[in-house]
C-alpha cells in the first residue's frame, strides 16, 4: 500500500503478523511499534509465541501473512543475514558462540571479510577496541569463550551484535542463565545501549526484569498482542494478570509443621563428574520429613550432580545417602533408580526432555517410565496396555493436561503440560521422598501454579521434598530452607524467612553468609 | 510451542514418501536406459512381468524377498536399539556355518530334528557373531558400525576358511560343502499348496518365508507388546532417560544386537535349507546390505520390511529376466537400478520429506484451534 513518506515513527513495526505450525497459531494477527532508541519489553508465558515473533523479526521463520518494517520500510526476511543486513542483531537465549575459539575469533565469525585471517583480526580488533570505548565493554578478547563465565560470554554476543552493526537488538531471556549481580551488569549495559541510540527488545518471562528495565511493553498471550503499555504506567501485578488471563495468586499456603524424621540425609558425600573433575565435595545435609529443602546454585556448581547422586544415576566415592534410614550409596556403589523407587524415592528430572521423557515416545509410553516394572504396568514382560492407557488418562484429568490425547508424542505438549505429566507419573505412587531439579523451567505461569501448589500440598502432607531450582522467587515461595551451592559445595543454608534474594546471589557467587559482608563482590 | 516444519501425517510419511523415492529411482534410471537406447517403459513393463508375471517368477520374488525380511528385520531391531549394525551380512555367514554344523550333526534323522536345530544352530552363530561387536560397544565404546564393518570381512575369512578346509565336499574343488542330508530341505511351498490340492509350480520359494513372517510378528510383538521392547525402545531413543528409568543401556545393546544378529543368522535357512542345500561360499550375495535398505524404506516397522522386502525381491527377479530378454540390460544395469533405489529409498529416505511438508503447509486446515 502506498503511502506519504514520513518520518519512521517506529525502529521496527509488525502489522497482522501471523505464523501458524499445523493447529497452532503460533502468532497471530500480532502488531506492534517498538519506538526507535527505546528499550522494549516482550512478556508472555512459555508458549505464547515470543520466540514465534523473534523468528519472524530475526528472519529465521517465514511469516504466514502480516508485514515487518523496520525504519519504515517493508522488508521480508528470508534468512538472519537479511535482518542482520537491516541492522537488527539477536543474542540468543543458548549462545551461539563456538566454545574453544577466543572472543575475538567469535565476533567476526561470518564476517571475516577476508580468506587471510590474520589480516581480519588485525582489522576486526581496531573496530571492537572502539566499540568497547563507546560502550564500556572490557572483553578478554584473545581468551578462549570456554574459560569465560556466562555473564561475560553474554557480553561477547552483545559486541559480537553490535560489530555487525546491530542497531536493533533483540535479547530472548537474557537472564536466564545470570547470577542475580550479573543480571544488574546486564540492566545496566541495556540502558546504556540504550542511551547511545539504540533499540533494544527485551524478552522475558520475568517480570520484575521488564519493570526494571524497559520504556514500553508488550504482552503476548496465546499467540496474540493482548496489551500494550508503558512500564511507567503499568505493574507488575497487572502484566502478570495479563499474561495468564486470569489473576495470579503466587502466595502459597502454607502450614508451619515439621515432622522430625530425616527422610534424605547425605554425609560427606563427594562424587566426580563425567570428565572426572570433582563436582561435589563434602556435602553434607538432611531432608525432614514435611519441608521442602531447595538448592540454589548458579547453573553448572554440582546441582545436576547432587540430584544424580541422590536418584541413583551417579556413584558417590566420598560419604555416604541414607533414604529412609537405610544406606543407598557409598564407597561407588549406588542402588539402582528403579529400587530406589520402589523405596519410596519420586525423582522430576531437571532436564525433562534430555532424562525425564523420550521425546519420541507418545504421552501413554511416557507415563510408565521408570514404572515399567510395576505389576500393574507389565506382567510376565508384558506390557499391560489397557492398564497403561488407562492410567495415562487418569492422570491428564487429574493434572489437566491438554491436549487430553494420551498418544500424542510428548513433544507435541507445551513445557507446562509435558512438566505435569512428569508430576502424575511420579506422585502417583504416594512417594514419601521427592527429589524435583527445575520444577517449572520452561513450564507457563498457569501450570507454575499450580506445580507449586502441589509441592506445598506434598510438603504439607508430610512428604520430604529436595527440590534444586535455578529460579530463587521460586526457592523463596516454596521452601522452607534454602541451601546455596557453589563450586560443589554448600557455602550455606539460611532459613527461608532469612533469606533474601540479594544474600543468596552473593552467596552463589561464593561469599560464605557470616561473618557479615561489605562490599559487593564481582560475581564472575 | 510447535516449532519447525509442519508434521506430515502417517499416510505421507510411509507410503507417499516412499512411493515418491521409488519414482525418483526409476526416473534415474530409465534416464540410463534411455541413454543406452533402450525403452524404459518397455524394460519395465518386463521388470513387472519377470517378478509377477508368472507363477515360477513370483516363486523367486518371494524367495528373494524372504532373505530380505530377515536381514531387514536385524537392521530395524537394532535400530529401534539406537544401533547402526551393518553386520548383518556377517551375521548372515556365521548363521549359515551354525546351521551347517547342526544339520551334518544330526545326521539323517528327521525335519523334525534337524530343521529346528538347523534354527537354533543360525540363530545362536549369528547372534553370537554380534555380541562380540555389541560387547565393545556397551562395554568399551567401540564404535559397532566400525566393528561391525570389520566383522564381515572376519566371517567371509572364516567361511573361507571352513569350505576349503574341514567342510569342504570331500574330493571337491569349490569353497563349498558336501550336499546336506536330505531330510534337512526345507519343504517348498509349491509342495505344500500341492497338499492343499492348489497346483503351483516349482520354484525356490519355501517355509522359511513362514518362518521369516513369523520372526516380523515376533519383532512387532517384542518391540511394542513387552517390557523389554519398551526399554529397548527407551534404550535406543535416549540414554539419559534410559538411565533415569533403571534400564542398563549396556545390557540393551547387547541384547538387541544379539536378536539382530540371530534374524541375520537365519537368512541361510532360505538360501542354504531352501534352494542349495549345501554350504556354498559367498552365499549371502550382500543381501545382508540389502537389509539397510529395506530396514529404511519400511520405516523400520516389521509391515514397511515386508512390503520393502516383497519390492527388493520383485527388483531382483524382474531384474534377471529383463536381461534375458534385452541382451543390452546386463547385470550390471540391473544392479545400478537396485543401487539407486537403495540410494533414493535407503540412504535418502527425507528426500522429498521437506518438499511434501512445504506443500502440506498450503494446504488449509482440516480442524483449526
Amino acid at each position: 500500500m502506498p503511502k506519504p513518506p514520513q518520518p519512521p515513527k517506529y525502529a521496527i513495526e509488525t502489522r497482522d503478523l501471523c505464523k501458524r505450525f499445523g493447529d497452532v497459531r503460533a502468532n497471530d494477527h500480532i502488531s506492534l511499534g517498538i519506538a526507535g532508541g527505546t528499550i522494549h519489553g516482550i512478556v508472555g508465558e512459555n508458549g505464547a509465541g515470543k520466540s514465534t515473533l523473534l523468528k519472524m523479526l530475526f528472519g529465521f521463520y517465514t511469516p504466514d501473512s502480516g508485514d515487518i518494517f523496520v525504519c519504515g520500510e517493508p522488508v521480508s526476511f528470508v534468512s538472519p543475514a537479511d535482518a542482520m543486513a537491516r541492522g537488527i542483531g539477536m543474542v540468543h537465549q543458548h549462545f551461539m558462540l563456538v566454545e574453544p575459539f577466543t572472543v575475538l575469533e567469535n565476533i567476526i565469525l561470518g564476517a571475516e571479510g577476508s580468506h587471510k585471517l590474520g589480516d581480519a583480526k588485525t582489522a576486526a580488533r581496531a573496530a571492537l577496541l572502539e566499540l568497547e570505548e563507546k560502550f564500556g565493554f572490557d572483553l578478554p578478547l584473545d581468551e578462549p569463550v570456554e574459560n569465560l563465565a556466562v555473564g561475560v560470554r553474554q557480553r561477547a554476543e552483545i559486541l559480537k551484535a553490535l560489530y555487525k552493526g546491530a542497531e536493533i537488538l533483540i535479547l530472548d531471556e537474557p537472564t536466564a542463565v545470570l547470577t542475580p549481580q550479573e543480571c544488574d551488569q546486564l540492566f545496566d549495559l541495556v540502558k546504556l545501549l540504550k542511551e547511545q541510540g539504540k533499540t533494544i527488545l527485551f524478552v522475558t518471562h520475568k517480570l520484575h526484569e521488564i519493570m526494571a528495565v524497559t520504556d514500553d511493553v508488550t504482552v503476548i498471550r496465546a499467540g496474540k498482542r493482548v496489551a500494550a503499555r508503558k512500564t511507567a504506567d503499568t505493574s507488575a501485578a497487572e502484566l502478570a494478570e495479563l499474561m495468564v488471563g486470569a489473576k495470579v495468586v503466587r502466595e502459597v499456603a502454607r502450614e508451619k509443621h515439621k515432622e522430625e524424621t530425616a527422610r534424605l540425609v547425605l554425609q560427606g558425600v563427594g562424587c566426580v563428574n563425567d570428565q572426572g573433575r570433582k563436582a561435589l565435595k563434602n556435602i553434607s545435609l538432611e531432608v525432614r520429613d514435611g519441608e521442602v529443602l531447595g538448592i540454589a546454585g548458579v547453573a553448572g556448581n554440582g546441582q545436576t550432580e547432587l540430584l544424580e547422586v541422590v536418584t541413583g544415576l551417579r556413584a558417590v566415592d566420598e560419604g555416604s545417602i541414607e533414604v529412609s534410614g537405610v544406606v543407598v550409596s557409598q564407597n561407588d556403589f549406588s542402588t539402582d533408580a528403579i529400587a530406589l523407587r520402589r523405596m519410596g524415592l519420586a525423582h522430576v528430572a531437571e532436564d525433562r526432555l534430555k532424562t525425564g521423557v523420550v521425546e519420541s515416545m507418545p504421552a501413554h509410553e511416557n507415563i510408565i517410565l521408570g514404572y515399567q516394572r510395576e505389576p500393574d504396568f507389565s506382567s510376565n514382560g508384558v506390557l499391560r496396555l489397557k492398564n497403561i492407557a488407562k492410567k495415562a488418562a487418569d492422570y491428564f484429568e487429574s493434572q489437566d493436561v491438554r491436549p487430553r490425547n494420551t498418544n500424542l508424542k510428548i513433544s507435541s505438549f507445551s513445557g507446562g503440560n509435558q512438566q505435569k505429566i512428569v508430576f502424575a507419573r511420579e506422585i502417583a505412587r504416594d512417594p514419601q521422598l521427592m527429589v524435583i531439579g527445575q520444577p517449572t523451567r520452561g513450564v507457563d505461569i498457569g501450570a507454575v501454579t499450580k506445580i507449586h501448589d502441589q509441592i506445598t500440598e506434598l510438603r504439607n502432607t508430610g512428604k520430604a521434598l529436595l527440590v534444586v531450582s535455578a529460579d530463587l522467587d521460586e526457592l523463596l515461595a516454596i521452601s522452607d530452607r534454602i541451601a546455596v551451592m557453589c563450586e560443589g559445595e554448600i557455602i550455606g543454608t539460611l532459613a527461608v524467612e532469612e533469606a533474601d534474594e540479594k544474600t543468596l546471589g552473593l552467596m552463589m557467587a561464593g561469599q560464605k553468609p557470616e561473618p557479615s559482608f561489605s562490599t559487593v563482590g564481582e560475581a564472575s | 510451542m510447535a516449532a519447525g516444519a509442519k508434521k506430515l501425517p502417517w499416510w505421507a510419511d510411509g507410503l507417499l514418501l516412499p512411493a515418491l523415492n521409488l519414482l525418483a529411482a526409476f526416473f534415474v534410471s530409465g534416464l540410463v536406459i534411455l541413454a543406452m537406447g533402450e525403452n524404459p517403459l518397455e524394460v519395465l513393463s518386463l521388470l513387472l512381468e519377470g517378478a509377477f508375471g508368472f507363477e515360477e517368477g513370483i516363486s523367486y520374488t518371494f524367495y528373494y524377498a524372504t532373505n530380505f525380511i530377515f536381514t531387514g528385520l536385524a537392521v530395524s531391531l537394532a535400530f529401534h536399539a539406537g544401533h547402526f549394525n551393518i553386520g548383518g551380512e556377517g551375521q548372515a555367514m556365521l548363521g549359515g556355518l551354525g546351521l551347517t554344523f547342526a544339520v551334518f550333526m544330526i545326521g539323517d534323522v528327521s525335519p523334525f530334528l534337524s530343521v529346528p536345530l538347523a534354527i537354533i544352530g543360525a540363530a545362536v552363530f549369528g547372534g553370537a557373531w554380534a555380541y562380540v561387536p555389541a560387547y565393545l560397544q556397551a562395554k568399551r565404546g567401540s564404535h559397532i558400525v566400525i566393528t561391525t564393518i570389520m566383522f564381515n570381512f572376519i566371517a567371509s575369512a572364516v567361511l573361507a576358511y571352513f569350505l576349503v578346509g574341514p567342510l569342504q565336499r570331500p574330493g571337491g574343488q569349490m569353497p563349498e560343502s558336501a550336499d546336506f542330508p536330505e531330510s534337512s530341505s526345507l519343504m517348498g511351498i509349491h509342495e505344500m499348496l500341492a497338499g492343499l490340492g492348489i497346483n503351483f509350480e516349482e520354484g525356490p520359494m519355501n517355509i522359511s518365508l513362514l518362518i521369516a513372517l513369523l520372526c516380523a510378528v515376533g519383532v512387532w510383538f517384542l518391540l511394542w507388546r513387552t517390557r523389554f521392547g519398551y526399554e529397548l525402545r527407551v534404550a535406543g531413543q535416549n540414554q539419559s532417560a534410559a538411565r533415569f528409568g533403571g534400564i542398563s543401556v549396556s545390557r540393551m545393546t547387547i541384547i538387541a544386537m544379539m536378536i539382530s544378529g540371530a534374524l541375520a543368522g537365519m537368512m541361510g535357512l532360505n538360501e542354504l535349507l531352501g534352494d542349495q542345500h549345501r554350504l556354498v561360499g559367498g552365499f549371502t550375495q550382500g543381501y545382508g546390505f540389502v537389509g539397510i535398505a529395506v530396514a529404511f524404506m519400511g520405516r523400520n516397522h516389521p509391515i514397511g520390511i515386508i512390503i520393502a522386502s516383497i519390492l527388493f525381491g520383485a527388483l531382483y527377479q524382474g531384474g534377471s529376466e529383463v536381461g534375458f530378454e534385452i541382451s543390452s540390460i546386463t547385470n550390471d544395469v540391473i544392479i545400478m537400478i537396485q543401487g539407486l533405489v537403495i540410494l533414493f529409498a535407503g540412504a535418502m529416505p527425507h528426500l522429498f520429506k521437506g518438499l511434501l511438508a512445504r506443500i502440506a503447509g498450503k494446504l488449509p486446515n482440516r480442524s483449526s484451534v
